[in-house]
């Protein structure tokens, strides 16, 4: 397919502005001046939007089908919630105007605090973070705000079980501390040998994704963030899984200190191909004087909103203004949806599907570990390979072809050969069924005739692709 | 109460039956009891969908939207054509997942390489990635590119944007970097407290053009300043600027860096923006976040993929340069939805606008006796003026008229405040504006 600059043609293009009803003018010395028009495409409008139409054929979303991508929510993007987002008295909001005008958007930053608090057991919550990984960046910077005001200085660590995510070491090492690695056990649970071996006067926290990353509620909680605390280190609880808990039971009962949330993944904003999300970050009341400025609170006087700045212990400000605000709006709209019985709804949704998919497919496939599973699992096709050559990438591409997108692959790095499935709660019964059945025709298929899993997917405008050449002599632009 | 659970009751039971359960709550049996929650959450009753668009009405209605904006100060009021909110509210592209898959993909890593060319059209750079959280956050990232054994300073231009400055405050302490702010002279970088401060030990040097009060930055001198103490540059840049001003490339920067918002994304009360990343080639494997590069196929067909990930966190963990996962790919997305529909000459028209229509404000209100110019030299489309009252009385009394005035600055006693003007303006509401200064000045 061509790119939208081999359609550009010399002076096509289409006029959006009427003409200026002002002197032109261009008040600037000579060597300020650009020369060259950049090279920006010149097409008509009709030619941007059959682009655009040709390049949607070959994207696939949650609209289209099953998503089943661990790790990463892929629920149902309520279409209301896109229209609340737009609406003009949101999306038409400069952000610096006075606080008595802004009202509105300061009580759905409010509101969506109180709520949020409230499915987490945190006490105050920021919604600067961009993402998940600035909300771990800033929760770490919390930790680390925390340690130097009680003058705790040797406090450089932070421990990461080897199964977590790669944002949770590299935004350890952001903040300024030392990541500290620590095996898991075979579950991908705390071994709380090793836990126990890594807590010293030297730690200041440790970060935990719980369920974890193989889909498990790890049974010994409470001992964790005990022996973190013991320690004198703080316990940050990432919020990746938390689609599995809400309404169940909260981070904030397990001992966790400060978390990040992914509104972008368990309140059913939208991924965007890859963003905006929004990674609010929740802490105990012992934290809440970290927090980033500008924050929100509501004068006891006058009982309006305003934004509070200037607090020197404040860690500062992570980003312009005040966080990705219509993705919050959206989360908000999402949760006054479901509200005190839709929430436990989620997760008990989410957790039956996983299971039930997982049930369906034992038979055949091997899951990591043998505990029941929370919202997602992870299946090793070492076996499969070791008898087939079929690799779980293999698996992926095959699974293209069969009309859903595939599951993470290779993802937690401690299993091998891993495809980690989450559903969602979302999901038919039936599209788990198709799922189920798909995935039989891929074990089938790896035993029958596995040249034809190799060469998959067949069905897509291009086949697998040359990785390695891509970053050897990047083209990274027209 | 709503909700978007598809399967029924009866479904359900079927599948906890295929499970061996009688109860949904037997799926979590395993949880410690301990940790359970043993009442329903203090939340609200569920709403309809009806009820959930009236509650979230009800509260927009409490913001103001004003009608006429003379406010930038680091978000832009501009024309979105039409059709860049259609196309950037796709439904696959707003429910796909970062494009991991790629031959699933191939649209949205297209799209996404089309962004890429074009920000390097734009700045004259060789390499953008996909997006980063914003314009500040991407100065931070770029400072944090430039960290050598040794070179440990950043020097920032104290005209920049300050929520600029205080984010990268916030990433560099955390990294152990110093960060220098270079206290600004007559509203523009002090080229001598730039060149006194850089040194061995600097890292790189920051600057904003247009900077923090709209004014025309001697960019291409500070550049020099930086690479003579054998620093790398940052330059960050309004985008509608560039097509009327010299790149950042032939300015000597090595990184440019942006707030990509004025291209097409519309103000939200400041989010979600769009950080855009240019650099020069030595310094590609330094970027941070995604990138997209094209390869070809098994058949030899032309394709996009994302690359060199070996730079990033999923596979460099603690090492990687920076923890970005999420990006702000749909905003990438809109803004190259934004410059392919402009095209070359209607980035430049918008430009040429803002430029004369806040050449004409400036010129209508520093006619009125009491108001100047508060710094001297060029500028692009924001302005300072001092007055001869309180800020705030006159922002009231444009509020009151349904504008929303300049950004007031120094207190409000100095009177300054920062006016941005664009295309959105017309000669008719710059007249009323000065037409209401004049008042106000008078009483």
């Amino acid at each position: 397919m061509k790119l939208i600059f081999e359609k550009s043609r010399p002076g096509r293009g289409s006029s959006y502005l009427p003409p200026c009803d002002v002197p032109i003018r261009q008040d600037m010395p000579e060597a300020l001046k650009r020369t060259e028009a950049p090279e920006l495409p010149e097409v008509s409008e009709i030619d941007l939007v059959r682009h655009h139409a040709a390049l949607l054929d070959r994207v696939y979303g949650v609209n289209r089908g099953f998503y089943p991508l661990g790790s990463c929510t892929m629920k149902y993007n309520p279409r209301i919630n896109e229209e609340i987002a737009g609406l003009p008295g949101f999306c038409g909001i400069h952000p610096l105007q006075p606080e008595h005008t802004v009202q509105g958007c300061l009580e759905v930053l409010e509101t969506a605090e109180k709520l949020l608090c409230e499915i987490t057991g945190m006490d105050r919550m920021t919604f600067q973070p961009a993402a998940g990984a600035q909300g771990e960046f800033t929760g770490l910077l919390l930790i680390r705000a925390y340690h130097q005001a009680r003058g705790d200085v040797r406090r450089t660590k932070i421990i990461v079980p080897d199964s977590a995510h790669g944002t949770n070491p590299a935004s350890a090492a952001m903040a300024g501390f030392t990541v500290v690695s620590i095996p898991s056990g075979a579950d991908g649970c705390v071994d709380l040998d090793q836990l126990r071996a890594a807590a010293d006067d030297e730690t200041a926290g440790l970060m935990l994704t719980n369920p974890n990353t193989l889909g498990l509620f790890d049974r010994n909680i409470l001992e964790i963030t005990k022996i973190i605390h013991d320690a004198g280190g703080l316990a940050y609880y990432d919020g990746a899984n938390l689609n599995a808990v809400i309404g169940i039971a909260r981070p904030g009962d397990m001992g966790f200190d400060v978390m990040h949330l992914n509104l972008h993944k368990t309140f059913s904003t939208p991924h965007g191909g890859g963003g905006p999300g929004s990674g609010p970050v929740g802490c105990r009341e012992t934290l809440a004087k970290y927090l980033p400025e500008p924050a929100v609170e509501r004068d006891e006087n006058s009982g309006a909103l305003r934004l509070r700045k200037g607090d020197p212990a404040s860690i500062g400000q992570m980003k312009s203004f005040y966080g990705n605000f219509l993705v919050v709006v959206r989360a908000l709209a999402y949760v006054l949806t479901l509200g005190r019985e839709g929430v436990p709804e989620v997760s008990r949704n989410a957790v039956l599907n996983a299971n039930y998919l997982l049930k369906k497919l034992e038979s055949v496939y091997k899951p990591a570990c043998s505990e029941p599973c929370m919202h997602e699992f992870v299946l090793t096709i070492d076996d499969i390979k070791k008898e087939t050559g079929v690799s779980a990438l293999d698996f992926a591409k095959f699974i293209i072809d069969q009309g859903i997108h595939p599951p993470t692959m290779y993802f937690p790095l401690i299993v091998h050969e891993a495809l980690m499935v989450e559903p969602t709660e979302t999901e038919s019964i039936d599209t788990l069924d198709e799922a189920a059945e798909i995935f039989m025709k891929c074990y089938m298929t790896a035993y029958e005739d596995p040249e034809a899993m190799k060469k998959a997917p067949a069905t897509t405008p291009v086949g697998r692709l040359d990785e390695v050449s891509a970053a050897r002599f990047p083209k990274l632009k027209f | 109460m709503g909700g978007y659970i598809p399967s029924s009751s009866d479904e359900r039971q079927k599948m906890l039956d295929q499970l061996g359960m009688a109860d949904i709550g037997d799926l979590f049996s395993h949880i410690p009891q301990e940790v359970l929650l043993k009442k329903p959450l203090d939340l609200p009753e569920g709403l309809s969908e009806l009820e959930v668009r009236r509650a979230m009405e009800k509260i927009a209605s409490k913001n103001r939207r004003f009608d006429t904006i003379f406010r930038g100060a680091g978000s832009y009021n501009h024309y979105i054509p039409s059709v860049v909110k259609h196309i950037a509210a796709k439904e696959d592209y707003v429910t796909a997942y970062t494009p991991y898959q790629a031959e699933l993909s191939q649209g949205l890593l297209q799209g996404i390489f089309e962004y890429q060319s074009m920000i390097c059209a734009l700045t004259g750079m060789d390499a953008s990635n996909a997006s980063v959280y914003d314009g500040s956050a991407a100065a931070a990232e770029a400072a944090l590119m430039c960290r050598e054994r040794g070179r440990n300073a950043l020097i920032v231009a104290g005209s920049c944007d300050p929520q600029t400055l205080h984010v990268i405050r916030t990433y560099c302490s955390a990294a152990g970097m110093e960060v220098i702010e270079a206290a600004a002279k007559d509203g523009r970088a002090d080229a001598d407290a730039i060149a006194s401060a850089a040194g061995a030990g600097t890292a790189a040097v920051y600057i904003q053009q247009p900077n923090f009060f709209g004014l025309l930055e001697d960019v291409e001198k500070i550049g020099a300043i930086a690479h003579e103490a054998g620093a790398r540059y940052i330059v960050g840049v309004n985008p509608i600027s560039l097509a009327v001003l010299k790149t950042p490339a032939e300015c000597g920067a090595d990184i440019a860096v942006g707030e990509g918002q004025p291209l097409g994304i519309p103000l939200s009360f400041g989010g979600p923006y769009l950080g855009f990343m240019a650099c020069k080639s030595a310094m590609t494997r330094k970027l941070p976040g995604r990138i997209v590069g094209e390869t070809l196929d098994i058949h030899g067909k032309r394709a996009y993929v994302l690359t060199l990930q070996a730079r990033e966190q999923h596979i460099r963990r603690e090492k990687a340069g920076s923890s970005i996962c999420s990006n702000q790919a749909l905003c990438a997305l809109t803004a190259a939805v934004y410059m392919s529909a402009m095209g070359p000459a209607g980035m430049k028209d918008a430009a040429v606008q803002c430029m004369s229509k806040a050449a004409y404000a400036a010129d209508k209100i520093t006619a009125i006796p009491g108001f100047k110019l508060y710094f001297d030299g060029p500028f692009f489309h924001e302005f300072v003026t001092q007055g001869p009252v309180a800020s705030s009385v006159v922002l009231a009394r444009l509020e009151e008229q349904g504008i929303l005035g300049g950004y007031p600055l120094f207190g409000d006693d100095s009177g300054c405040i920062l006016w941005c003007v664009t295309e959105m303006n017309t000669r008719e509401e710059i007249d009323r504006l000065a037409e209401i200064l004049k008042e106000v000045a008078a009483v």
